[in-house]
């Protein structure tokens, strides 16, 4: 799925990140911890081709970053989904607009896509929100609907930027148990939290591996928890 | 360029939800309707200019060409025959189809906007001219006059060159002028619309973001606002050329004389010429929106 090879990121003279090396195997499940500012962010943005390493080889899908072209990332993209921590929607469409963004943008079949959007929606428990405008809701409501969007392609990899940083201790739990589910459907998730509780909360439920970055590198974080 | 064509195409097509990704913006959209309909109305005053100059120097050209005048300065009493004589070496020429003296009523009133009606022609030392008109195959000046600088020496003949010239490269040139315009016209919307398309896209950062961020391809997020612009752009081309052709319409006719002020307007088949501007606007704004897009998103990953 993604591999990293002695992956290296600098950025302004400095390097952010260094000798990463790293796979994500199908079906696996990763918590990235760190203290604010490790990296734990550009690491995603790596893995999802926002960011292309200085130094190393990445490869997504079989392919190294550096040879894939603007519209292969895109294409890259709707097999990965990305869920931030200021999860960002478009303000002027309802929320069911946005959740189902994505498969506008890769055209897929409207019929068919409305049935998907109703059963996510369901399964997020925003089916009484999908008209309401993201202004209008509440910091769970929105990391939902960013977990809807970013599943709504059935992508093959979710990577999740501190996705229960804005919500209350029930509701990271909630979001956990989605993120979890999606892991025995066979998705490859990582979760990149510096809550080291969500982490210890995961464990009775799912195999994960913790991974910490730490001195720009990034270390087996296991022992620790 | 296979690009080019497929977004183009994009537009007659369509794609109502790429189309609502991006939020609606009222100051681009109203400048842009502004700038297209602005621009449009002066292409077509442009144009109008362009096209009535050609006229112009056509009518000129045509209506001066072909004829010449002969002028004679002789004593009165040798008048007479001086000019007999030249109408006889002016029918002996070859390419002269007629020449034919003016009577001292028609010398009269060419005189007559500057010396009044009752000028006695006969009692004053009045050249006499005769209108030259030649064939289709022309004459050759220069042989016509080296025989009448030996025959007649007092006789000059002026094929109109001198005058009809500068009058015809004077409209040729306002012609090129008019052109010249309309290409500046369409510069400058096309410079005004990849502004106010760059405010568009900075407006909208957020929404480029995002839908990179859920895998749409650059032709995608340009698309959603080239279609915007170009639709717009065609909307107040349409608009001011309507107006420009109905200002035109009421613009005063052309007089007899044609002059470049009375002659502005179209006629004919050219009257569909303006029908040619709101699709060149789509085109510029498409061009110079889609090239405000593709620049700003090459910038992002």
């Amino acid at each position: 799925m993604i591999e990293l090879e002695n992956v290296a990121y600098s950025y302004g003279g400095g390097e952010l990140l260094t000798d990463m090396s790293l796979r994500l195997p199908p079906g696996s499940f990763h918590f990235l911890t760190g203290p604010s500012g490790a990296g734990k962010t550009t690491f995603l943005k790596l893995c999802y081709g926002a960011l292309v390493p200085t130094a190393g080889h990445l490869r997504m899908f079989d392919k190294d970053v550096r040879e894939i072209d603007r519209d292969g990332i895109a294409m890259a993209r709707r097999r990965i989904g990305v869920v931030h921590q200021d999860c960002q929607f478009l303000d002027h469409l309802p929320v069911a607009e946005n959740i189902a963004l994505p498969l506008a943008v890769s055209g897929q079949d409207k019929l068919e896509a409305q049935a998907d959007l109703k059963e996510l929606l369901n399964w997020v428990g925003l089916s009484s929100r999908a008209n309401a405008y993201p202004p209008e809701l509440s910091g769970g409501e929105r990391q939902r609907a960013a977990l809807a969007r970013a599943l709504i392609l059935s992508p093959d990899v979710v990577l999740a930027d501190e996705p229960t940083g804005n919500v209350d201790w029930d509701m990271s739990q909630r979001l956990l148990r989605l993120l979890v589910e999606l892991n025995k459907m066979g998705k490859t998730i990582m979760i990149a939290t510096h809550d080291l509780s969500l982490i210890r909360a995961a464990k009775p439920h799912v195999q994960a591996r913790v991974l910490r970055i730490s001195n720009r590198r990034l270390q087996l974080a296991g022992a620790d928890l | 360029m296979k690009d080019y064509l497929a977004a183009f195409l994009d537009l007659f097509g369509g794609d109502s939800q790429a189309d609502r990704v991006v939020p609606p913006t009222g100051f681009t959209a109203r400048l842009t309707l502004f700038t297209a309909g602005a621009m449009a109305f002066l292409a077509v005053f442009a144009l109008a200019l362009s096209l009535a100059s050609g006229r112009l120097a056509s009518n000129w050209r045509d209506a001066l060409a072909g004829s010449a005048t002969l002028r004679i300065s002789a004593p009165a009493e040798q008048m007479a025959a001086q000019t007999e004589r030249a109408l006889r070496i002016l029918s002996e020429t070859p390419g002269v189809a007629e020449a034919r003296a003016l009577s001292p009523e028609e010398q009269r009133a060419l005189l007559e906007p500057w010396f009044g009606p009752d000028l006695p022609v006969e009692s004053l030392p009045v050249p006499q001219l005769i209108e030259v008109r030649e064939s289709g195959q022309g004459y050759d000046g220069d042989g016509l006059r080296l025989r009448l600088q030996a025959e007649l020496p007092g006789a000059v003949l002026d094929d109109h060159t001198r005058w009809r010239r500068p009058l015809v490269q004077a409209a040729g040139r306002l012609k090129i002028l008019g052109w010249a315009a309309i290409l500046l016209i369409f510069g400058a919307m096309g410079a005004m619309i990849t502004l106010a398309a760059n405010a568009a896209l900075a407006a909208n950062a957020q929404v480029i973001q995002v839908l990179r961020l859920i895998g749409a391809t650059d032709a995608y997020i340009a698309g959603a606002f080239v279609r915007r612009f170009t639709l717009r752009a065609l909307a107040g081309a349409a608009l001011g050329m309507v107006v420009g052709l109905l200002a035109i319409l009421f613009l005063p006719s052309a007089s007899a004389e044609a002059s470049i002020l009375t002659g502005l307007g179209f006629q004919g088949l050219h009257w569909f010429w303006p029908l040619l501007v709101p699709p060149l606007a789509g085109l510029v704004a498409f061009f110079a929106t889609r090239w405000a897009a593709m620049r700003v998103l090459g910038g992002l990953r």
